[in-house]
Order: structure tokens, then C-alpha cells, then sequence
């Protein structure tokens, strides 16, 4: 149906407008090459091995978080309490294996475990209990803060050094987490594009309402998104882990949960839910990535990267706007041509058979 | 349709307006919030009954106060169908600008308020322009504008606030008119009553209809008439003066650390989604907005009062959020407008 939709498009409409998912990756590009040009000023290369190796690193700590971010969005969801559900991940983790490696599949699993039951409660809050997003997943930070903050004083546990290979063990200049965060986002990918409840993604975030009268479980759609979510955030738990040696509780002041959102909408996924994709999310945690990597080279002072970096997360959003603007709502929601934006959601409506789509196909 | 607030028709009787009041007062989500305060509030007085005299009650009130007034302006931009995230900082921002700039000669302090109100403003406007003109979801924006005012202030002093307020600029947070039965009628107060009087006026007034329509339906909003984008730019602008004026309140409160409002941009939207405020605009009253930050408030207080550990406190604050938003989307829930709608006989309604 996607490429159908894609098909159709190929006249003037995608000529004019990139999608948004390439537009992301073209704003990467140029945000690497205004980095590489700047830090050759500099006189340093920012390409090199070295440098290469501390971008990616930096990805994919964050680029966990964000796809797990990226599915609940979808959803016109949103999840606060990343931050500490990787905190209580890594302590979990670090406490469980207790420096024996026979232990780390146990622990593994444990973190899975509890991250998926945190994720339940949240879905079951919001589809169930009807709270806002917003504030159940607050709440449900707050509850772990609080569990945190009472059982665990400081750092907690001991991490095997085989386990430790997975924060700092590299195949060439990419690390291992790197590759690893790559096989969820493709996984991830997959998950959107060819399953069924991938497709009831966009479709309840798209419109709760219609997606229940088309006989959506939007309930069960959103509970699975969250339940993804937090698993995706046990993961960054155990990777924190791997690379601290040991647990700790303060990764939540370390602000996950909203620079996650920020790269999530960075790239190009719409906070109002029903648009959007991994593979731009994946390109926002890059340029965020990148940019740090710039900072540190030209020895930004570190208060000025936080200006830059607000600056820069504006202004590249305001860009993503401009060229959206022309379609006027934000959305499309009924009628009108869906697909000529031609980004990343597949888009499925079968219930709508617009007649230059059939013929576009044969 | 747009306006959730009912039409006053003068053919009803007293009874019937008062209770139109209440309903719209109470009613929603919004009777969670004051049952709520209610409760905590006698859970308060039985662990302390002392805690009932007219002083204690002042300086409970002078210190909710800058939430309250927070949670105000936090209404303005939620109702719209916005978010702001970006008031903890400017709080933080606005305190140590004042720190800096007064350096405890009282002669600039009112030049320096003036400058800070200013500040706001301008700050507001950044924060709607961007919103409105440049079609940022205000979620990022205001997120962007949190870290620029973060790091800006950091830069600006090097990392530790400097200077020092004067004694005129910690009055309105600290200082009050002496009296006989309260021991003190703190400013705070004065400063809160009045704010609320002009918060409820306005809210009645064309421009809060407008604000409420555009949070409901900003489309719909549109075809009336309405100029959404100057309608939530003043709603911007709103927040971060009344971000402005309780910084004042908690600088003279609390005085001037680098942690100054760190946090308190969602302990502002927890307090107006206490409310009974619909996140994503068009519902909720704004003195409810002020009730949820009482209540918020009066739980910290019961919090301490039951000297309970502090690191056990999030939690129990998670837990009380979630079940009292749960209960009053409970109340929502049920088809109580529907009934509404029909009962009253409106001259106009074919």
C-alpha cells in the first residue's frame, strides 16, 4: 500500500517536497558537513576514527531510548519516565549479575521483565484509567524515583567484564552497542511496516476515534507501545551498565526523557502522533550525536552547548515546519491527499480508494 | 460549540445561576481537586491541629503562593492547547538576573523589576512567535527556550549565581502588613488575590472565551474569526510574566541559589492537570488550575507534617497524581453533558 501511495505520488508532488524522513537525513548531512568544516577550521578532522567512534558511542545510548520514544509518539502518546526506568534498568542489571558472569542472561531477563511490567502499568494507566500521558508517566517516574531514592544510596552492584564488552567492545571504529541500537531500529522498522499492530500505530495516533470505529483494539496498540518503550529504555539501563561497571541511580538527572522527545521530533516525527518513523528518530539522535561530538572538539564551553543546542533543536524544527506549512493542517486526517507528503508512515487506508491512486498502481 | 463554558440566558432564576456557578466551578474534573484538598487539608489539621491557626495558615499560603501563581500562567498557555516548559527556567533565569543586576542596592530595585518584567515578556513573546509563526509544536519550543535560558544564565555568571537582592526586592516574597489575628497579611498573598481576580476576569472576558475556543478547536477557532496565532502568543506572554512575578516571590522566599526553579515547570503542569485542566486545551477552569497547586502544596506540607522520609515523597506524590487525575477522568467519563444539554431550554436551540 506504501509504495502504491508512492507510485501515485511520483508526479509533481514528490518532485517538489522531499519527505520528511529524507529531509532528516539531509539535515544530518548538512549538520555533519557544517561540523566537518568547522572542526577543519579548527584543524582537526572530524571524520577520524576516533571522533567517528565518539559520535556513535554517543548515538546509541540515547538512540534506545528514542526508538522505544518513537513508538509511543506514534501512538499521540509520550513517555516521561524513561530516565528512570534506565536508572532502575542499570541497577537491576549491575545488582543481579554482581559480578558473576554466569549470572547475565538472568539479569538480562530480569531488566526485561521489570521494564515491560513499568511499561504495562503505563499503557494500562493511560488506555485504562485514562490518564493523560503526560501526567501517568510523570507519575510513574516519580514512583520509581522514589523506589530509587530509598533503596539505593549510591552506586549498587558489579558488572562482569564480559558484560562490559557490550559498552566498549568495537567491531572497526563502530561499537557493538552501535550495531546493536542499529538491529532494533531495523527491527524496529520492521515492526512498523509489516505487522499488523505496527500499522494500528499510525492509525491510532493518526485518530484514536477513527481507529476504534475501524475496529482497532487501540487499547492494546497503545499498551504494546509502551511496553516497547520501556523495554527499549531497560536496554539503555543494561548499556549503562556495561559502560559504568556498576548501577547507578542518578542517570535520571541526566535528562533522557526529554532529549529523547527532542530527538524523536528532531526527527521528524510529529508530537500530535500518526507521522513519523525510526529511521528519521535514528537520524535525530545522529545529528544530536554529532553536534556533541563538535561541541567537545572546538571545547565548547559546556553552557553554551546548552544554548546552541536548544537554538539548534528549534530552528531545525522550524525548518521541518516551513515546508510542511504548505499542507496546511498539520495532519491530514480524512479525505484529501494523504500520501503526497510521501514520508515515512506506510499509511494504510483501504478504506479510501482514491481513484488516480488505483490507476497509479496498474 | 467551540465554548465550553455555558451561555448565560437571563429568563433563569438565582438558584438556577448559582448552581450553573458551581457546576462550573466543580463541576468536570474539576470536584476531584477540591475534594482532594479538602481531604489532604483535614489530614493536615488532625496530625497538627496548630497548623489551623490564622498565622500558620499565612505562611502556608505565602510560601504556595509562586506555584499557584505559576500554575496561573501555565493554565493561560495548557488551555490553549499548549504546553510551557520553559517557566522552571525562567524562574531560575529571573532570580539570578535580579541577584546580579541589583547587587543589594536597594536604588535599582525597581528599575530591575521593570527590566525583568521586560525580560518576560520578551521571553514569552519568543516562546509564542515561534509557536504560532514558525509552526514549532510548542512542546520543543518551549523545551528549546528551557535549555537556551538554562545555559545563557549559566554562562552569563560563570556557574554560580552572583550579587545579592535587595531588602526591597525580598519584601513581596517574605514581608507582609502586621495585623492582629493573622500576625502577618503576607504580600504574597495581596500579590495572589489580585492576580486571580484579574485571571478569572479575563478568563470571562472575550479573550478567555477565545483562548478556551482555540484550545478546543483551533480550526473551528479560525473560521469564527479568531487570530490563533495573536491569541496564544498573548497566552505565552501571560506565563512568563506570571513566571516573572512569582520568581519575584520565590527570590525573596527562598533567596538565590543556582537550583532556583529547576523542576517546577512540571510541577506546574502536574498542579494545573490536578485541576482538572484537559491537556491539549479547550477544558478546565483556571481557579481550578490554582486549587490543584494548593493542593499540591498542602501535600507537601502533609508530607512534612507526617515527617515522612524524603526520598520516599516522589513516590507517594506519583501515586496520589495519577489516582486523582484517573478519578476525574472517571467523573468525565460519564455522559453527563449529554443530560445537560437537553434540560436546559435555550431560547435559541432549534
Amino acid at each position: 500500500m506504501s509504495r502504491a501511495v508512492a507510485v501515485a505520488g511520483t508526479g509533481r508532488a514528490t518532485r517538489r517536497r522531499l519527505g520528511a524522513t529524507e529531509l532528516v537525513w539531509l539535515a544530518l548531512v548538512a549538520v555533519a558537513v557544517i561540523g566537518a568544516v568547522l572542526v577543519a577550521v579548527d584543524g582537526q578532522n572530524l571524520f577520524s576514527i576516533a571522533n567517528t567512534r565518539d559520535m556513535l558511542s554517543r548515538s546509541s545510548l540515547l538512540g534506545f531510548v528514542a526508538i522505544g520514544q518513537t513508538l509511543v509518539i506514534l501512538c499521540r502518546s509520550l513517555d516521561l519516565s524513561v530516565g528512570y526506568v534506565m536508572a532502575l534498568s542499570s541497577l537491576i542489571a549491575a545488582t543481579t549479575m554482581n559480578g558473576d558472569p554466569a549470572r547475565v542472561p538472568l539479569a538480562i531477563g530480569a531488566v526485561l521483565l521489570v521494564a515491560g511490567a513499568i511499561g504495562l502499568c503505563n499503557g494500562l494507566i493511560v488506555t485504562v484509567l485514562k490518564v493523560n500521558p503526560f501526567i501517568a508517566t510523570l507519575g510513574v517516574g516519580l514512583i520509581i524515583k522514589g523506589y530509587l531514592d530509598t533503596e539505593y544510596q549510591g552506586p549498587a552492584g558489579d558488572v562482569p567484564s564480559s558484560f562490559q564488552q557490550f559498552g566498549f567492545s568495537r567491531i572497526g571504529p563502530v561499537p557493538v552497542s552501535t550495531l546493536v541500537m542499529l538491529a532494533v531500529a531495523v527491527a524496529g522498522i520492521l515492526f512498523l511496516r509489516k505487522t499488523r499492530t505496527g500499522y494500528h500505530m499510525f492509525a491510532v495516533g493518526g485518530s484514536e476515534d477513527v481507529a476504534r470505529l475501524s475496529g482497532v483494539r487501540t487499547g492494546r496498540v497503545l499498551v504494546t507501545a509502551h511496553v516497547l518503550c520501556s523495554i527499549a529504555a531497560g536496554i539503555a539501563g543494561l548499556l549503562i551498565a556495561a559502560r559504568f561497571g556498576t548501577g547507578s541511580a542518578l542517570v535520571y538527572n541526566s535528562g533522557y526523557d526529554l532529549e529523547s522527545i527532542a530527538a524523536v521530533v528532531l526527527g521528524g516525527t510529529l508530537l500530535m502522533g500518526g507521522r513519523g518513523g525510526i529511521g528519521g528518530t535514528i537520524a535525530g539522535v545522529l545529528i544530536l550525536a554529532v553536534l556533541d561530538t563538535v561541541f567537545n572538539i572546538l571545547a565548547v564551553d559546556p553552557f553554551f552547548k546548552d544554548v546552541l543546542r536548544g537554538t539548534i533543536i528549534v530552528a531545525a524544527v522550524a525548518i521541518y515546519a516551513r515546508r510542511q506549512i504548505d499542507r496546511k493542517a498539520s495532519r491530514v486526517r480524512f479525505g484529501g491527499d494523504g500520501g503526497s507528503g510521501g514520508s515515512a508512515p506506510p499509511e494504510p487506508r483501504p478504506d479510501q480508494p482514491a481513484p488516480e491512486l488505483a490507476g497509479g498502481t496498474r | 460549540m467551540t465554548v465550553t463554558a455555558p451561555r448565560p440566558t437571563p429568563q433563569r432564576s438565582a438558584g438556577s445561576r448559582a448552581g450553573d456557578l458551581l457546576a462550573r466551578v466543580f463541576g468536570g474534573g474539576s470536584a476531584t481537586v477540591f475534594a482532594l484538598l479538602i481531604v489532604v487539608f483535614a489530614a493536615i489539621f488532625i496530625v497538627n491541629p496548630s497548623f489551623a491557626e490564622p498565622p500558620s495558615l499565612m505562611a502556608f499560603l505565602k510560601q504556595a503562593a509562586p506555584l499557584m501563581i505559576l500554575a496561573i500562567g501555565q493554565y493561560f498557555v495548557i488551555v490553549s492547547g499548549e504546553f510551557d516548559l520553559s517557566v522552571g527556567s525562567l524562574v531560575g533565569a529571573q532570580v539570578v538576573i535580579a541577584a546580579a543586576l541589583i547587587d543589594g542596592e536597594e536604588g535599582r530595585t525597581v528599575p530591575v523589576i521593570l527590566l525583568m518584567l521586560g525580560f518576560g515578556i520578551l521571553v514569552g513573546l519568543v516562546n509564542g512567535l515561534i509557536t504560532t509563526l514558525l509552526k514549532v509544536q510548542s512542546f520543543i519550543t518551549t523545551l528549546g527556550m528551557m535549555l537556551v535560558l538554562y545555559g545563557a544564565i549559566r554562562l552569563w555568571t560563570g556557574g554560580a549565581p552572583t550579587g545579592a537582592l535587595s531588602e526591597a526586592f525580598r519584601q513581596p516574597g517574605r514581608g507582609g502588613i502586621d495585623m492582629a489575628v493573622v500576625r502577618q497579611l503576607p504580600w504574597a498573598l495581596m500579590i495572589l488575590v489580585g492576580i486571580v481576580i484579574i485571571a478569572v476576569a479575563v478568563m470571562r472576558s472575550s479573550y478567555g472565551r477565545t483562548l478556551v475556543a482555540t484550545g478546543d478547536n483551533e480550526r473551528a477557532a479560525g473560521f469564527s474569526g479568531v487570530r490563533v496565532w495573536r491569541v496564544r502568543t498573548l497566552a505565552f506572554v501571560i506565563s512568563s510574566v506570571l513566571a516573572t512575578l512569582a520568581a519575584i516571590l520565590i527570590g525573596g522566599y527562598a533567596g538565590v541559589t543556582a537550583q532556583v526553579g529547576q523542576g517546577l515547570e512540571f510541577t506546574a503542569i502536574t498542579a494545573v492537570v490536578l485541576g482538572g485542566v484537559v491537556l491539549g486545551g479547550g477544558r478546565g477552569s483556571v481557579v481550578a488550575a490554582m486549587a490543584g497547586a494548593l493542593t499540591l502544596e498542602a501535600l507537601f506540607v502533609l508530607f512534612n507534617q507526617l515527617e515522612l522520609p524524603s526520598t520516599i515523597r516522589p513516590a507517594v506524590q506519583g501515586v496520589i497524581i495519577i489516582a486523582a487525575v484517573a478519578y476525574a477522568a472517571r467523573e468525565r467519563a460519564r455522559p453527563r453533558h449529554h443530560q445537560e444539554v437537553p434540560s436546559q431550554p435555550q431560547p435559541n436551540e432549534a
